[in-house]
């Protein structure tokens, strides 16, 4: 075979001259690359390459040449190059001076699973230490700004109660409608067996009131709220809106934090009494369709039979779960550095955290009132 | 220089509430050429590359760019038009969660179908001929300094070997050392891949060393396309007032 020829190549092997032809472009380089692989050279010694060709070349294609230069250099083939244009001949060059393989980019490490395992433990250890020094600053900011109420920022205070408080009642009010709906509805059937229809006020007001009520608010608001605190203070931080507050000598905890705090333990009490009362609501509705218990029976046994302590113990623990899900959702935010991703990151966390602390905390408080006999 | 025009404005009006931005705005961009786009604030520079790039359309006014008219194209035109060219922002606009080697592959992965190791090896090459080491090829953009960024972002513009290049203040928040040598960059790719840059900047050193020719916005119109040499003497009061400042004269001084 003397003369080879496709769209890119024409190969005459007798005058040792391959032509490049066409367009060598990042669009036809698989095909081209085809075609040179094809390419039989072994009884050459050396070879001329000429571009005059050539109707468009592009740094790709520059890239392709120089491979195929350095692999004829190997094969102990002298290559020429002829009637490139000065700008092609500048690509080239470019290439030539900035090649380096694919396996010299530096490899990142992979640890083995025991090491990722140990990665991890020291990771989760380190972000408690963090947790714990955060939780430090708040409460000696706290302090500070107890002794002068001059920094105390009322209105921060009363926009987080507007938006996670005031906002939030209507949905609420529906999930724990729906969930008084339900337990009602599942007991029900199981008291009807045995006549004892009228006890649904107390298994109904208990649930409701100290767990029931407390939770659900918590974990509503641990979605709604927690993960808007770490979404916010996260975006300001990437855009250095914290670091500009540090420097005008406000603190972020005294402007930001703090208040977000206060407005979330203001707040998350008086969200659990309103879902107490569409809890029993719902309750009461499904008694009096379904088990015959009247509304009027419904209020007289509730006064009688459900404890004001009850109502107490639940919304004992809102404030101690808006403490978490606040504490919680600045801690992630303020751990958010650089990417968008480690906003998501951080704000997911920040909502898994607080639930997963909020159902630990409740199942700690459920063993120690009932050791009290509370 | 040849005669082809790249890009083609003609008439081009865009309201923004009550106030027109551009008014009867004309350009041509030729190929091949470094084109300087300036004016004061507010004058509406980088809505005319929004515009340019179809991320805003114009309220009447046609935009040929590579002779396909811009405002009234199909998806798959613009599509075309988009694989030939290369855009900088002005905050660079790395994906910030893929590292600098992924985010110059990326176009590369979309619209070509080439082996993974070709695409690296090509986006290797992007990284290093605009000045970055092999080490940064790796990292996040968050992990490089704000002149590295820029040369990244610029490796990612040029990722597809576009025709033309869009450049949002290159040289805004860089040292002058770092700007110096993106100068240099931008005109050492422009001859060696035969780029065609539109440039906006308020840096008068990078209109001084690399544009060919400037044009000047003001009053929602191109009042002047002029070398830089010849619009520093122009007489229209805003260019005057642009570059006779103290700035103005001391940088001019500089490259006579």
């Amino acid at each position: 075979m003397t003369i080879l020829t496709d769209g890119f190549l024409k190969l005459d092997a007798p005058k040792k001259q391959l032509m490049l032809q066409g367009e060598w472009t990042l669009a036809n380089i698989a095909k081209i690359k085809c075609a040179l692989e094809k390419l039989s050279l072994q009884s050459l010694t050396n070879l001329m390459i000429d571009g005059s060709a050539i109707t468009k070349m592009d740094s790709a294609a520059a890239w392709l040449i120089t491979q195929y230069l350095l692999s004829f250099q190997n094969k102990k083939i002298i290559v020429h190059l002829q009637n490139f244009s000065e700008q092609q001949q500048k690509l080239i060059a470019l290439v030539k001076e900035n090649n380096f393989s694919q396996s010299d980019i530096p490899k990142v490490k992979k640890l083995n699973w025991i090491a990722q395992v140990g990665f991890s433990t020291v990771e989760k250890l380190k972000e408690m230490y963090a947790f714990l020094s955060f939780a430090g600053m708040l409460t000696l900011e706290s302090l500070r700004i107890s002794r002068y109420p001059r920094h105390v920022r009322w209105r921060a205070i009363v926009s987080t109660i507007d938006k996670t408080g005031y906002q939030a009642l209507p949905i609420i009010a529906l999930l724990s409608f729906m969930i008084g709906v339900v337990i009602s509805y599942q007991m029900g059937n199981q008291l009807r067996n045995y006549g004892a229809n009228v006890f649904i006020v107390n298994l109904l007001g208990l649930s409701v009131l100290r767990e029931f009520g407390p939770l659900l608010t918590a974990i509503m608001v641990a979605g709604r709220t927690g993960s808007a605190f770490a979404a916010q203070l996260g975006i300001m931080k990437v855009n250095q809106e914290i670091d500009a507050l540090n420097t005008m000598g406000v603190t972020p905890a005294e402007l930001l934090l703090l208040p977000r705090l206060a407005g979330l333990i203001i707040i998350l009490p008086l969200l659990t009494m309103w879902s107490d009362v569409f809890g029993i609501i719902g309750g009461m509705v499904m008694a009096n369709n379904m088990l015959d218990v009247t509304w009027y029976d419904f209020l007289q046994r509730f006064q009688h039979e459900i404890p004001l302590r009850a109502l107490i113990i639940g919304l004992g623990k809102a404030p101690v779960f808006a403490l978490l899900i606040g504490s919680i959702g600045c801690f992630q935010g303020m751990r958010v550095a650089g990417s968008a991703e480690s906003v998501g990151y951080h704000t997911t966390r920040s909502v898994v955290l607080a639930i997963f602390f909020i159902i630990i905390i409740d199942a700690i408080f459920s063993v120690v009132f009932s050791k009290f006999k509370l | 220089m040849t005669s082809e025009a790249i890009i083609e404005i003609k008439n081009l009006k865009i309201k923004f509430g009550a106030t027109w931005v551009h008014n009867g705005l004309d350009l041509t961009v030729y190929r091949g050429e470094i084109l300087g786009v300036v004016g004061g604030s507010g004058s509406g520079k980088t809505t005319l590359l929004r515009e340019m790039l179809m991320l805003q359309p114009p309220t009447t006014g046609s935009i040929k760019i590579f002779n396909q008219e811009m405002t009234a194209a199909s998806p798959s035109t613009l599509l075309q038009v988009q694989q030939r060219w290369g855009v900088l922002f002005q905050q660079n606009a790395l994906f910030s969660s893929l590292t600098v080697l992924e985010n110059v592959a990326f176009s590369l992965h979309e619209y070509t179908k080439l082996a993974a190791d070709i695409i690296e090896e090509l986006a290797l090459l992007k990284i290093l001929s605009v000045g970055l080491p092999v080490s940064a090829a790796v990292k996040y953009p968050a992990e490089l300094s704000g002149g590295m960024q820029k040369r990244a972002a610029l490796a990612r513009a040029i990722a597809l070997d576009p025709e033309l290049i869009f450049l949002d203040e290159p040289t805004s928040g860089l040292d002058p050392d770092s700007a110096a040598g993106l100068d240099e960059l931008i005109l050492n790719l422009q001859s060696t891949m035969g780029l065609t840059i539109v440039m906006i900047t308020h840096d008068l050193d990078s209109l001084w060393c690399t544009t060919d020719r400037v044009a000047f916005l003001g009053e929602g119109k191109v009042l002047c396309v002029e070398p830089i040499e010849k619009l520093v003497k122009n007489t229209h009061p805003l260019i005057k007032e642009f570059f006779h400042g103290t700035r103005g004269r001391i940088v001019e001084g500089i490259y006579k």
